[in-house]
């Protein structure tokens, strides 16, 4: 790899001020194509991901970037599922920024994961939950850093050393730790629905994405469906991210699968056991595997969700709607 | 478990489930992972405790489980089914800072004799033999609050100090936990299927508080990495009740966490 100028671990004050001005803030239309909004994502940048564990995955541009053969980026999310290992075994990323990886709690520990970061083929940098999510809050507060009291007295914090700093607070002169503020070249967030500027509006866990899109440089959205902005208009208290934060509203049904979006489908739990059988063995060989059927061959998005399959689809989508029936 | 005698009429985590849950009290608001945790907080709020409130890490205060739609991680929307409310990771976990919570509850891979739990990595970090997913909310809500853990008790996981501190229990021992910037918070009790354990208040070692029925102390230290203290009122728990397995098989009737 070719020696890279090391960033700074928080952007400079002005920098970030510099490179909001300079974006157009205006209400413009920004709908386009996966693969049109793959060109705002360069190799190597750092993405953080929306969603949690199974939860609102931005998979759909995920598998765009894979397919576009993005390299060698740095992926912050709350919690890693089967979305940080297909980046892995991809080649997209090789360092992960996340509290907990593997493909979640029912399936065991993730043979992925392990592979890569045992074999020191990619790093793993763990943070504790709510550290992450202070990390982007500073991020999106414009300020360097937020002092917590968490992350200290353990290895956690220890592993961390370099990245954090252990003050005594100037008024009471208790112990805090500083965590350095989190400011990702991109965010990929996926909602229920947004209007061609970008307004956007999600239903149920919100989990770090707002924070994520206040702090980013450039913000791609996914939605399952792109309403008016008359709609937004109507309910904006159901707002969570503002127009002048995103750079490309893509409309993808679906574009979470096979993991859940809130009252729309519940996770695609045949695909996603299926998936964990086949990496029961060699790993390698299985996430080329899986990639080359539902990755690279397929013709499209629509075409990934014919292999995973019409009932697959419509059993998420009826277990989905089911958070209605209370 | 226990090799002798004519098969119990309940499982291992069933057992553990039942022992956590009567540790809880009405009123408490408790931050609960999902397994055991869950199981045992919802126990508690369907018998003695109505009052209790569930606070998951995904951003969720205060749901209500549906029976046999048991959530896979804090994280999806079977999580917030009858909820009060839905906020951002971040805040749910300030709600910890704050102080507003009475009980973390968690399950454990491994857990040394001060209460500090491992679940990053087996081995060394520079060349672990196993890395393990990591701490997601563990070593905030250790770090924050006082801490119940539900476990299989065996050796390995079981050890004198653990590869790794995850989530933080009283550290070294003594005053260290404090000294470390924690001054709040700390391992309050260890579950298992074989007793219920605490801390001793001076040195903060690993304590037998009691027996689970048909369980010797010897068996405990057995099935222990290290010297154990016992308590020297050292209790006997009653076998777990109709009504409180009727409940358990009821919320995960396909076994999937108490198999």
């Amino acid at each position: 790899m070719a020696a890279q100028p090391k960033a700074p671990l928080v952007k400079p004050y002005l920098q970030l001020r510099k490179e909001t001005a300079e974006r157009d803030r205006g209400l413009r239309e920004k709908v386009m194509t996966l693969e049109e909004a793959v060109t705002l994502v360069n190799d190597g940048d750092h993405v953080a991901l929306g969603g949690c564990t199974l939860s609102r995955t931005p998979m759909a541009m995920i598998w765009a970037l894979v397919r576009a053969r993005r390299k060698n980026l740095s992926v912050s999310r709350s919690i890693t599922s089967s979305e940080g290992e297909i980046m892995l075994a991809s080649g997209a990323c090789n360092h992960i920024v996340t509290s907990w990886f593997s493909q979640g709690i029912v399936w065991g520990v993730s043979r992925v994961m392990r592979h890569y970061t045992e074999k020191k083929l990619a790093r793993f940098d763990e943070w504790s939950h709510m550290s992450l999510g202070m990390r982007f809050r500073a991020g999106a507060m414009g300020i360097p850093f937020m002092p917590t009291r968490s992350m200290l007295g353990s290895d956690v914090g220890r592993m961390r050393d370099s990245e954090v700093k252990k003050i005594t607070c100037p008024f009471t002169g208790e112990d805090l730790l500083l965590l350095p503020a989190l400011n990702p070249d991109v965010a990929l967030i996926h909602v229920q629905r947004a209007d061609p500027y970008g307004n956007a509006q999600m239903d149920g866990l919100q989990f770090m994405d707002i924070d994520i899109a206040m702090a980013a440089k450039r913000v791609i959205l996914t939605t399952e469906r792109i309403i008016t902005n008359d709609q937004i208009r109507r309910t904006p208290d159901q707002t969570r991210i503002p127009f002048f934060t995103v750079d490309a509203v893509v409309e993808v049904p679906f574009g979470c699968a096979p993991h859940e979006c809130y009252g729309m489908y519940e996770p695609f739990f045949d695909h996603l056991d299926k998936y964990a059988e086949r990496n029961k063995g060699d790993v390698v060989k299985a996430m080329a595997a899986y990639l080359g059927e539902y990755y690279y061959e397929a013709k499209g998005w629509p075409d990934y969700l014919n292999k995973i399959g019409m009932s697959e689809v419509l059993d998420a989508a009826r277990r989905g709607r089911s958070v209605f029936n209370d | 478990m226990t090799k002798e005698g004519a098969a119990k009429p309940y499982t291992a985590s069933e057992l553990l489930a039942v022992m956590a849950a009567r540790l809880l009290r009405d009123g408490q608001v408790v931050f609960a992972g999902v397994g055991i945790p869950l199981l045992a907080a919802t126990l508690a709020q369907r018998s003695h405790a109505p009052k209790l409130t569930i606070l998951f890490e995904g951003g969720v205060i205060g749901p209500f489980i549906v029976p046999g739609q048991l959530p896979p991680s804090t994280n999806e929307q079977r999580c917030t089914r009858r909820a009060n409310m839905v906020l951002p990771i971040a805040d749910v976990l300030l709600l910890l800072q704050r102080g507003y919570v009475d009980v973390g509850f968690m399950g454990g891979a491994q857990i040394d004799r001060f209460g500090n739990l491992n679940s990053s990595f087996i081995g060394s970090t520079d060349n672990p033999t196993i890395r393990l997913p990591g701490t997601g909310g563990g070593n905030d809500i250790s770090s924050l609050t006082q801490m119940i853990v539900a476990m299989k008790h065996e050796k390995r996981r079981f050890v004198p100090d653990v590869d790794f501190i995850t989530s933080p229990g009283w550290i070294k021992g003594g005053k260290s936990r404090e000294q470390r910037g924690l001054p709040t918070g700390g391992m309050w009790r260890v579950v298992t299927d074989l007793a219920v354990m605490g801390f001793d208040d001076e040195r903060r070692e690993m304590k037998v508080l009691a027996l689970h029925p048909g369980v010797e102390l010897a068996q405990v230290q057995q099935n222990t990495g290290f010297n154990l203290l016992a308590d020297k009122n050292l209790e006997h728990t009653e076998p777990p009740m109709r009504a409180e397995l009727d409940v358990l098989r009821d919320l995960d009737p396909q076994r999937l966490y108490t198999a």
